[in-house]
């Protein structure tokens, strides 16, 4: 206890002296860092700061030292991480490689994946697509169809991936494929790392219905894959994907740690927008739906707590499990919730005669449709809890 | 604050789980019912439960109790809204208890709490005169005549209100009808000359009363608190009762929730479980999401009495709201989901229900937290 306590010490000094004070400020999307060949830095701070933590090897802190990781263990990491939000610090280097392939390199990987992607993650040379969804596998994700051919030295890929986000800036993308056509769908899969530069490769970025195109799909024509390239076993694809699943919920949750700004609040949205009358909003049906809404969202913000307290007590609950499907719906909700303070200024979708905060809200409103489909449906985490919570019978 | 058990709380949890089941089960608030037991508890249990320290959980050992705080007496309340057990827990441990250390003198301390405690003494708290939850609209006078308080007034939904020893009177002593100052409690004998009681029978089979006060008598050194400042103590002690409800209802919600769950793996038709219809598993997995968002809440509003009292009535409006809508949410789908058999009253899923809609009721109900909490925000 004593050496934590003086670790946080050392941590707090360290990031007095090496944080940039523009690099405690809230932050937009525009303010982060993804790494990768065609990775830009948003300002001259945000590369110094990279750089100084991941000399440190604290962009990735638990990862071994060998590779270039920190080597704190997790009690050393909590101290880092809450001694960063303390001061606000932002989050120096993002991305799925961090979040998702590190992780599963270091549990799968044989040394030469490690030595050739460890590095390249934490230094950002690569920055990783996510290859998972298909146009006819989306909530069905193990009737995928995209395969690799054993060619003898190398594997042939033909197919097609979609919903890769930011897939026309990465540089690799980690691939569940088809290896066995003839076996029960879950086992004929493998997790393949495709390097994005090779020929027969292309990407084409998707328009969305709130005006962005965040999202691509990747085609696949007859690209040849080293065989070195199969992480895991053949044909175990799915068991690697599974175990990854349970670091992008973990780190998914921690994205949401860094101070984010101009976020329009409905309590707020209503000062502005709505009349009010001896200090109560006058339009009772709307009130109602406000402190409705509020009172959501202190419940899920106190069950985020709760599900933190847990972990640190070794108290196992269902808490994380209902997590993705309340927290999802919640933005939905406060979305239309947005859309109905502000009446016919929630709607504006460009040009001048809207504020940029009220084109932003009707942006996001079209956003917040995505999260209940994007990674696990509503349905699909609903039917989650009710087999590994509830263990109800399935047909 | 804490949003986890410590180990002396789970073990206590453990200790009522087993008590009450074994002891206070649904079949014993059944047995009350249908013999038209006067008292409509078990004192025998009650003693038992009191032994146990139940009483005395929330307060100070300085005055015999265990200091084990809310979150304490939460896992206690919980596990009697799971068996429904019916007892002077909430009115007299609770509210009058709180309503004692809250706003009584030390002399007052000194010689109520441990009665309290102990199970020698209940309380009642009476408040309400309306058929919904108006706390500041007290029209019952106590009017000063020399060196006593008289009391006038009649006052409806007093929990335990038939049973209990002395009665919490909120009474108006000064200002208008829905004014917050003027207000002042008195501490009176149920017994009293001019009080008249009639029980009331509700629907989950617990115990009120309609009370009614004339001309009552009250030494002024019974009153709580100070003359006309009675809100300024009255305000906590019902935002603890609020959240102390909550709890219980969060164990009247697990167990219908369960019993429902356990169903549904066990009934049969067109061939399969019932519980294989997605029709059926969205449902549950809805209801099992919002218990997990009201188990958070829960937790929360009960570390705030003991440990950040300021917040106490927001949090205590968040909890009363949230278990109020989730009681009636799982209460109306376990009847449905059990189908025929659900409507029953051999079933005991239907005393859930019933329970359910009572404690709704009591201390405000979701309508009026929400305009609260409203309030509370600034809007």
């Amino acid at each position: 206890m004593e050496d934590l306590d003086k670790f946080g010490l050392e941590v707090r000094d360290w990031l007095e002296t090496n944080c940039p004070a523009s690099q405690r400020q809230p932050m937009g999307p525009e303010d982060q860092y993804w790494g990768g060949r065609r990775g830009t830095f948003p300002s001259e701070d945000a590369k110094i700061w990279f750089e100084r933590m991941r000399d440190k090897g604290w962009t990735v802190p638990e990862w071994p030292t060998k590779y270039g990781g920190g080597g704190l263990s997790p009690q050393q990491a909590k101290v880092l991480k809450s001694e960063m939000k303390r001061i606000h610090a932002r989050t120096p280097l993002y991305g799925l490689g961090i979040w998702m392939l590190g992780p599963a390199v270091l549990e799968y990987g044989t040394d030469e994946q490690k030595q050739q992607h460890i590095h390249a993650i934490i230094n950002a040379q690569t920055r990783w697509a996510q290859g998972y969804s298909e146009p006819g596998a989306g909530s069905d994700l193990a009737s995928l169809q995209c395969k690799a051919e054993d060619m003898g030295d190398h594997f042939l890929v033909n197919g097609t991936k979609i919903w890769t986000t930011a897939g026309d800036k990465c540089d690799w993308i980690f691939c569940l494929v088809r290896t066995d056509p003839n076996v029960k769908k879950q086992e004929g899969i493998s997790f393949l790392l495709i390097d994005m530069d090779d020929a027969g490769v292309t990407t084409s970025p998707i328009a969305l219905i709130s005006g962005e195109s965040e999202f691509c799909q990747t085609f696949f024509d007859n690209v040849k894959v080293p065989k070195e390239n199969l992480l895991g076993e053949l044909n175990k694809g799915w068991s690697v994907a599974k175990a990854l699943l349970v670091h992008e919920r973990k780190l998914m949750a921690e994205i949401g740690s860094d101070s984010p700004r101009h976020i329009l609040q409905p309590n707020v949205a209503a000062r502005e927008y709505l009349e009010f009358e001896n200090g109560k909003i006058m339009d009772a049906r709307l009130r109602d739906d406000l402190v409705e809404y509020d009172m959501l969202m202190q419940a899920v913000a106190l069950t985020h707590f709760r599900t933190f307290e847990e972990k640190s007590n070794g108290v196992r609950s269902a808490a994380p499990m209902v997590m993705k499907y309340v927290g999802t719906e919640a933005e939905k909700t406060k979305s239309e919730l947005l859309l109905a303070i502000m009446g016919s200024r929630g709607i504006g979708w460009e040009g001048d005669g809207f504020t940029p905060q009220e084109i932003d809200t009707a942006r996001l409103w079209a956003t917040s449709k995505v999260m209940t489909i994007a990674g696990g449906s509503s349905e699909i985490q609903l039917n989650l809890i009710a087999q590994k919570v509830l263990e109800l019978p399935q047909r | 604050m804490a949003l986890v058990l410590n180990e002396e709380q789970r073990s206590l949890q453990d200790t009522a789980k087993d008590f009450l089941s074994k002891q206070a089960s649904i079949a014993s608030l059944r047995k009350l019912r249908d013999e038209h037991d006067p008292i409509g508890y078990d004192p025998d249990i009650w003693k038992q439960m009191t032994e146990m320290g139940w009483a005395s959980v929330i307060l100070p050992e300085a005055y015999g109790g265990l200091e084990f705080g809310f979150l304490g007496l939460g896992v206690v309340l919980e596990e009697s809204g799971r068996t429904l057990t019916a007892s002077p827990l909430f009115a007299s441990a609770v509210v009058g208890a709180s309503a004692v250390l809250l706003g009584g003198s030390e002399q007052q301390k000194q010689a109520l709490l441990p009665e309290i405690a102990s199970g020698d003494l209940t309380l009642a708290l009476a408040l309400e005169e309306s058929h919904h939850h108006k706390p500041k609209h007290i029209q019952t006078t106590a009017k000063m005549q020399s060196n006593n308080f008289v009391l006038n007034g009649s006052k409806v939904f007093v929990l335990d209100g038939h049973s209990a020893d002395k009665l919490i009177v909120v009474a108006r002593s000064n200002g208008a009808a829905s004014d917050s100052a003027g207000l002042t409690l008195l501490l009176v004998d149920r017994n009293s000359k001019g009080i008249s009681c009639h029980r009331t029978i509700m629907a989950d089979s617990r115990n009120a009363a309609n009370i009614i006060f004339e001309n009552v008598i009250v030494p002024s050194r019974d009153i709580l608190g100070a003359v006309d400042e009675g809100w300024s103590v009255l305000e906590p002690v019902l935002d603890r009762g609020r959240v102390a409800i909550a709890a219980e209802m969060m164990g009247c919600a697990l167990e219908a929730f369960e019993r429902t769950v356990v169903y549904l793996k066990d009934r049969e038709q067109f061939g399969v479980k019932i519980g294989s219809f997605q029709a059926l598993q969205h449902r549950a997995a809805h209801m099992q999401s919002e218990l997990e968002l009201c188990r958070s809440v829960l937790m929360q509003a009960l570390s705030t009495v003991d440990d950040a009292p300021e917040q106490l009535p927001l949090l205590a409006s968040l909890a009363k709201a949230r278990l109020n809508t989730l009681v009636k949410l799982v209460t109306n789908e376990a009847v449905q989901m059990h189908g025929g058999i659900g409507v029953t009253d051999d079933l005991e899923i239907g005393f859930f229900l019933k329970r359910a809609r009572v404690a709704m009721q009591v201390f405000g109900d979701t309508g009026f937290h929400k305009d609260r909490y409203a309030a509370l925000c600034g809007y």
